[in-house]
C-alpha cells in the first residue's frame, strides 16, 4: 500500500500493480440521522406551512380567473383592436396560465416538502432476474432454435433469408409516385427564349421590365423573368431557379473570360441569385467591394472575377445569365443559363455538358 | 378466490377511499401493482428532474399541438390573405401560412398556444440533451442501463425530427429557407440525392406537397414513435429502479429515497404544473418565431441573421465552417462525369455521424475497456471518472463550436469583429477545442479528487487563523463527520487492466488495444483516502496539518 499515483507524470503508470483491495476501505456509516423540520416539532410552523400551501392554491384560482377574463373581455374583432391588443391578450393569457399552474405546482411541492413525512427510506433492490431463470431462459431459447432445426437445414434458412430480404422491396417501390423523375428539369429555367422571343428582365416582385438606362453604376436589381407572375402553376418552382441579381459596375473592373465578353452590357451583369452551396438566395450586395454575400452560410462571391468563390462553403461560382438590350432599350436574356443553377447534384455535370453541346 | 372469500368473513375496507380502491381492485385486480408501486422508493436529486422536464414538455406539446391542429390547414394552395393583420392584407401566400396567421391573430389564445408549443419544443429537446449529459457524466448508462441509453439517444433524434418537421409547417420565409437548405443538402447525396429531393417535394423545390407530408410526419408518425420510445424508456426505468448518487447508506444493493406515495408523487406531480407554468410565462412574455414579420415563403428574398432552431444549429454551423475552396482548388469534385459535393456532404454527415455513433456505442466501448460486467446502481461523481468526464467535455465542446458557428454572423455583428475572422477562429477551434477541453477537464477532475482527499484527511478549512505561543500562524481545520467523509472517500477507483492472454495463451491485437486504452483511461488516478491514511494524518500531524502535510501522509498521498 502507499503507492497510489496522484497523476503526476513521474508516477503515472507505476501504480497499477497495487491492487485496491489491499487498502482497507472506510466503512459505510449508513444513512445519516434524520433531522426534524420545523413543521415536525412546532405545530405553529406546521399551521403556517398549511396556510402557505392554501395561499398558493388560492393564487392558482386567481390565475385561472385572469385567464378567463383576458379571454372573454378582450375582443380581437373590435374596431380599435390592433397588434397591441393581441399582445396584451397574449400576455394576460400567459400570466393567468402561469399563476394557475405555478400556484398548484409550488403548492403541492411545498406541501410535500414541509408537511408530508420526509424520512428517507432504504429499499432493497431486487435482482432484475434470478440466476435460475436466467439459465432456464437461455436453455429455452436454445431448445426452441434447436427444435426448429434451422441450423441443421441451411436450405430452409437461406431461402427464408432471401425471401425476407426481398419482401420489403415492394414497400419501398410503392413510394415511387411520391414525385416525378428528375430528368433534366433542374437544367432549365424560365430564361430560355420562347418561340424565338428573348425574355426581358423584370423587377422582383412586381414584374415590370427593366430598361438598361435605369441601371446606374453601383445600383443592383432583384430580377425575375418577364411573365413569371402570370404563371398559374409552379410559379414558386420556376422562381426558385430563375431569380437573378442585376448590377452595374465600371466596365473596366469586370474581367470577362474568353467567350463571355458579350454576356454583359455596358458594365451591367446578371448572375443567378441562388447560392451554389445549398440554395439560399445570395441577397447581399456589397457595393464598395463588389462582393455578393449569402446570408445563410456566408459564401462570398467576387463580381469582378465572374463571381468566383472567395470565402465560405460554396465551391462553384454563381452562374452568369447572358444579357443584352432589345430594340426598345429593355434588358433581355440572350439565352438560358449555360449551366444548371443552384446547389450541386449528382447529374449536374452531365446536364451542363448537354446544355453546351 | 371468490369461493374462499365466501367461506371466510370477507375483508371490508373501512374508509371511503379504501372502499373505492377495493371496488376497482375487485374488477380489474390492480392490488399487486399498487403494492409494488404505491410505496416504491425513488432517490431524490435535482439533476434527476431534467428527464421529468422532457416528459412534461412532451405532454404539453401534445396538449398545445392538438389545439393547433384544429385550426391549421397544411395546404400549399395559393390564396390571398384576408385576415386582421393589416401589413399582409391581400398578399399572395399559401393556405398553410395564412392559417398560421389566423391562429396568431384571429383565434383567441391561438398565438398563446403557438408560443407555448414552440417554447415547449425548444425545451423538450434541450431537457433531453441536458438529461443525457447528466446520464453520461454520472455513468448512469452502465450495466444494466445500456439499452435504455440507446432508447434515450433515439428519443433525442426523434425530438429533433419532431422539431424540424414542425418548424417548417407555417411555410413562412424563414422556415422555407430552412427547407431550401435541407433540399440543397439532400441533393448533395451521391447517386440518389436528386431523386430523394424530387420525391420529398413531389417534384421540384418547393412544389406543393412538402408541407402536407411534413405535417403528417409531425402530428402522427414522429409523435407516435416518441410515445413508444417513452413507454419503453419508463418501463426500463421501473425494471432497473432509479440510480442514486453515492453517499452514506447508499450502495448497489439498495435504493435510498422517498416513497412514491405520497412524497415523490406529490413532488413529481407538482413539478409538472411548475414546468407548465414556466412555459406559459415564457409564451406570454417572450415572442418566439414571429412568422408575421417574415412574410410568406418566396425563393427570392432572405433576411440577414437567419437562424435555425437551436438543436439544428450544430449541423448548420458545420455547413458554415467547411471551406468550399482551397485557393483555386474546389472541394466539390466531378469524377467520371458525376458530381461529389464534398463541401456539403462532409459537414452535413460527418460530425453528426461521429457524435451519434460514439454516443450510441459509448456504453459498450467503456465496458470493453474496463471489462466491468457488474451492475451499477450508484452513480459516479464526474470527478471520480476523470477520463470519461474529459471525453464527454471534449464532445460537448466540439458540439458547442459547431453550434456557435451557426451564429457566426451574429457573433461578428455583436462584437464588431470580422465575419471571416470569426469563421477562421471557429475552424481552428473545431479541431483544437475538443483537445483542450479534454486536457483541461481531466486535470480539473484530478485536482478536485486531490482536494477531496485533502479534505477527507485533514478536514475542511475553517478560516480561523490562530497564533501559536512561539509565533507561528496556523489555520484551524475542522474534521469532517463520518457521513460527509464517506461521501468523499466512498468511491471506486478503477486501475489499469494490463493485457491478458486468451485461452490459447495468446495476447491478441484487440486485447493489446484494449490494454492501451485502459492505460489511457486509468493511469492517472487519485485513490480514495483510506482509514490508515486518516489515522496517520491525525496522529502525526496534530497542529501541523494546516501548513504542511506530515511526512507519513505525504508519502501516501503525493
Amino acid at each position: 500500500m502507499g503507492n497510489h499515483s496522484d497523476g503526476s507524470p513521474n508516477h503515472s503508470g507505476t501504480v497499477a500493480t497495487a491492487g485496491q483491495n489491499e487498502v482497507e476501505k472506510f466503512q459505510d456509516p449508513g444513512i445519516p440521522p434524520h433531522r426534524l423540520r420545523l413543521a415536525d416539532t412546532d405545530p405553529k410552523a406546521a399551521k403556517r406551512a398549511e396556510r402557505q400551501v392554501a395561499l398558493l392554491f388560492g393564487i392558482s384560482v386567481v390565475g385561472t380567473l385572469i385567464f378567463l377574463v383576458a379571454y372573454f373581455a378582450i375582443d380581437l374583432g373590435a374596431e380599435d383592436s390592433s397588434i397591441a391588443t393581441i399582445r396584451l391578450q397574449n400576455m394576460l393569457l400567459g400570466l393567468g396560465t402561469a399563476f394557475a399552474m405555478l400556484g398548484i405546482g409550488t403548492g403541492i411541492v411545498h406541501w410535500a416538502k414541509a408537511l408530508m413525512p420526509d424520512h428517507e427510506v432504504s429499499e432493497e433492490r431486487h435482482a432484475i432476474r434470478y440466476e435460475e431463470d436466467r439459465q432456464a431462459a437461455v436453455r429455452i431459447v436454445d431448445d426452441i432454435v434447436e427444435e426448429t432445426g434451422i441450423k441443421r437445414r441451411p436450405l430452409i434458412r437461406n431461402t427464408l433469408l432471401g425471401a425476407v430480404a426481398l419482401a420489403p422491396l415492394p414497400a419501398v417501390a410503392i413510394f415511387g409516385d411520391l414525385g416525378p423523375r428528375p430528368d433534366n428539369k433542374l437544367a432549365h429555367t424560365l430564361w430560355a427564349p420562347q418561340e424565338g422571343k428573348l425574355k426581358r428582365l423584370a423587377r422582383d416582385p412586381d414584374g415590370t421590365p427593366i430598361k438598361a438606362s435605369d441601371v446606374t453604376i453601383g445600383s443592383a436589381f432583384h430580377v425575375i423573368p418577364e411573365g413569371l407572375n402570370d404563371l398559374h402553376e409552379g410559379k414558386l418552382n420556376e422562381k426558385a431557379k430563375a431569380v437573378v441579381l442585376l448590377m452595374r459596375l465600371d466596365p473596366a473592373s469586370l474581367n470577362p473570360s474568353e467567350g463571355r465578353e458579350d454576356w454583359g452590357y455596358n458594365g451591367i451583369v446578371a448572375y443567378s441569385k441562388i447560392c451554389t452551396h445549398v440554395g439560399c438566395p445570395v441577397a447581399l450586395y456589397e457595393q464598395q467591394t463588389h462582393h455578393l454575400l449569402c446570408p445563410c452560410h456566408q459564401s462570398t462571391f467576387d463580381l469582378t472575377q465572374e463571381c468566383k468563390v472567395i470565402f465560405g462553403p460554396a465551391s462553384r461560382p454563381l452562374p452568369q445569365l447572358p444579357i443584352a438590350v432589345d430594340d426598345e432599350g429593355y434588358l433581355v436574356a440572350t439565352s438560358d443559363f449555360k449551366e444548371p443553377v443552384g446547389p450541386s447534384y449528382w447529374e449536374r455535370d452531365m446536364h451542363e455538358r448537354s446544355i453546351n453541346s | 378466490m371468490s369461493a374462499a372469500s365466501t367461506a371466510e368473513p370477507a375483508f371490508v375496507a373501512k374508509t371511503k377511499t379504501g372502499r373505492f380502491t377495493d371496488f376497482v381492485d375487485q374488477r380489474v385486480g390492480g392490488s399487486g401493482i399498487l403494492r409494488e408501486f404505491g410505496r416504491k422508493v425513488f432517490p431524490d436529486h435535482w439533476s434527476f428532474m431534467f428527464g421529468e422536464v422532457a416528459l412534461y414538455s412532451f405532454v404539453i406539446l401534445l396538449l398545445s399541438g392538438t389545439f393547433l391542429t384544429f385550426f391549421f390547414d397544411p395546404s400549399m394552395a395559393e390564396t390571398h390573405y384576408d385576415g386582421s393583420y393589416v401589413p399582409l392584407k391581400g398578399v399572395e401566400m399559401s393556405v398553410a401560412y395564412s392559417s398560421s396567421l389566423d391562429i396568431s391573430f384571429d383565434i383567441r389564445g391561438g398565438l398563446f398556444m403557438r408560443q407555448v408549443h414552440h417554447w415547449a419544443a425548444l425545451l423538450f429537446v434541450a431537457s433531453i440533451a441536458v438529461h443525457m449529459l447528466r446520464v453520461f457524466f454520472t455513468g448512469a448508462f452502465r450495466k444494466p442501463r445500456e439499452m435504455n441509453w440507446v432508447v434515450g439517444s433515439v428519443l433525442l433524434i426523434l425530438a429533433m425530427a419532431a422539431g424540424f418537421t414542425g418548424y417548417s409547417l407555417p411555410d413562412d420565409l424563414l422556415s422555407g429557407n430552412g427547407l431550401r437548405i435541407i433540399d440543397g443538402v439532400i441533393k448533395s447525396i451521391p447517386v440518389v440525392g436528386t431523386y430523394i429531393s424530387f420525391f420529398l417535394f413531389g417534384g421540384e423545390f418547393p412544389g406543393t406537397a412538402v408541407i402536407g407530408r411534413l405535417y403528417m410526419l409531425h402530428i402522427l408518425l414522429v409523435p407516435a414513435l416518441i410515445l413508444l420510445m417513452i413507454v419503453l424508456h419508463l418501463f426500463m426505468v421501473v425494471v432497473h429502479k432509479h440510480t442514486q448518487y453515492p453517499g452514506p447508506g447508499r450502495n448497489d444493493n439498495n435504493v435510498v429515497g422517498y416513497p412514491l406515495g405520497p412524497v415523490y408523487a406529490a413532488k413529481a406531480g407538482g413539478f409538472f404544473f411548475i414546468v407548465f407554468g414556466v412555459l406559459a410565462l415564457m409564451a406570454g412574455f417572450f415572442t418566439i418565431n414571429p412568422i408575421w414579420n417574415y412574410g410568406p415563403y418566396d425563393p427570392s428574398p432572405v433576411s440577414a441573421g437567419t437562424q435555425p432552431d437551436w438543436y439544428i444549429g450544430f449541423v448548420d454551423g458545420a455547413l458554415r465552417l467547411m471551406p468550399g475552396t482551397f485557393g483555386d482548388w474546389q472541394v466539390e469534385q466531378t469524377w467520371l462525369g458525376f458530381v461529389f459535393s464534398f463541401n456539403v456532404l462532409l459537414p452535413a454527415l460527418v460530425p453528426a455521424g461521429i457524435l451519434f455513433t460514439v454516443m450510441f456505442m459509448y456504453p459498450w466501448i467503456e465496458r470493453w475497456i474496463t471489462k466491468d460486467d457488474r451492475e451499477h446502481h450508484v452513480l459516479d461523481r464526474p470527478r471520480n471518472a476523470p477520463t470519461r468526464t474529459a471525453i464527454g467535455m471534449a464532445g460537448f465542446v466540439w458540439y458547442c463550436v459547431m453550434w456557435a458557428a451557426a451564429g457566426s454572423d451574429l457573433i461578428a455583428t455583436h462584437f464588431h469583429v470580422s465575419l471571416n475572422d470569426v469563421t477562421y477562429w471557429l475552424r481552428a477551434l473545431f479541431f483544437i477545442g475538443p483537445i483542450i477541453a479534454f486536457i483541461v477537464t481531466k486535470r480539473v477532475a484530478l485536482a478536485l479528487q486531490r482536494k477531496d482527499r485533502e479534505i477527507a484527511l485533514h478536514g475542511r478549512e475553517t478560516g480561523r487563523i490562530v497564533r501559536l505561543p512561539h509565533g507561528e500562524f496556523i489555520e484551524v481545520h475542522a474534521p469532517l463527520d463520518e457521513y460527509k467523509r464517506y461521501k468523499l472517500v466512498g468511491f471506486e477507483s478503477p486501475e489499469v487492466l494490463p493485457a491478458v492472454p486468451n485461452e490459447h495463451g495468446v495476447v491478441t491485437r484487440k486485447e493489446k488495444r484494449r490494454a492501451f486504452l485502459s492505460k489511457w483511461f486509468f493511469e492517472d488516478r487519485v485513490a480514495p483516502a483510506s482509514p490508515a491514511e486518516l489515522e496517520a494524518a491525525h496522529g502525526h500531524g496534530h497542529g501541523h496539518e494546516a501548513v504542511e502535510a506530515p511526512e507519513a501522509a505525504k508519502s501516501l498521498s503525493h
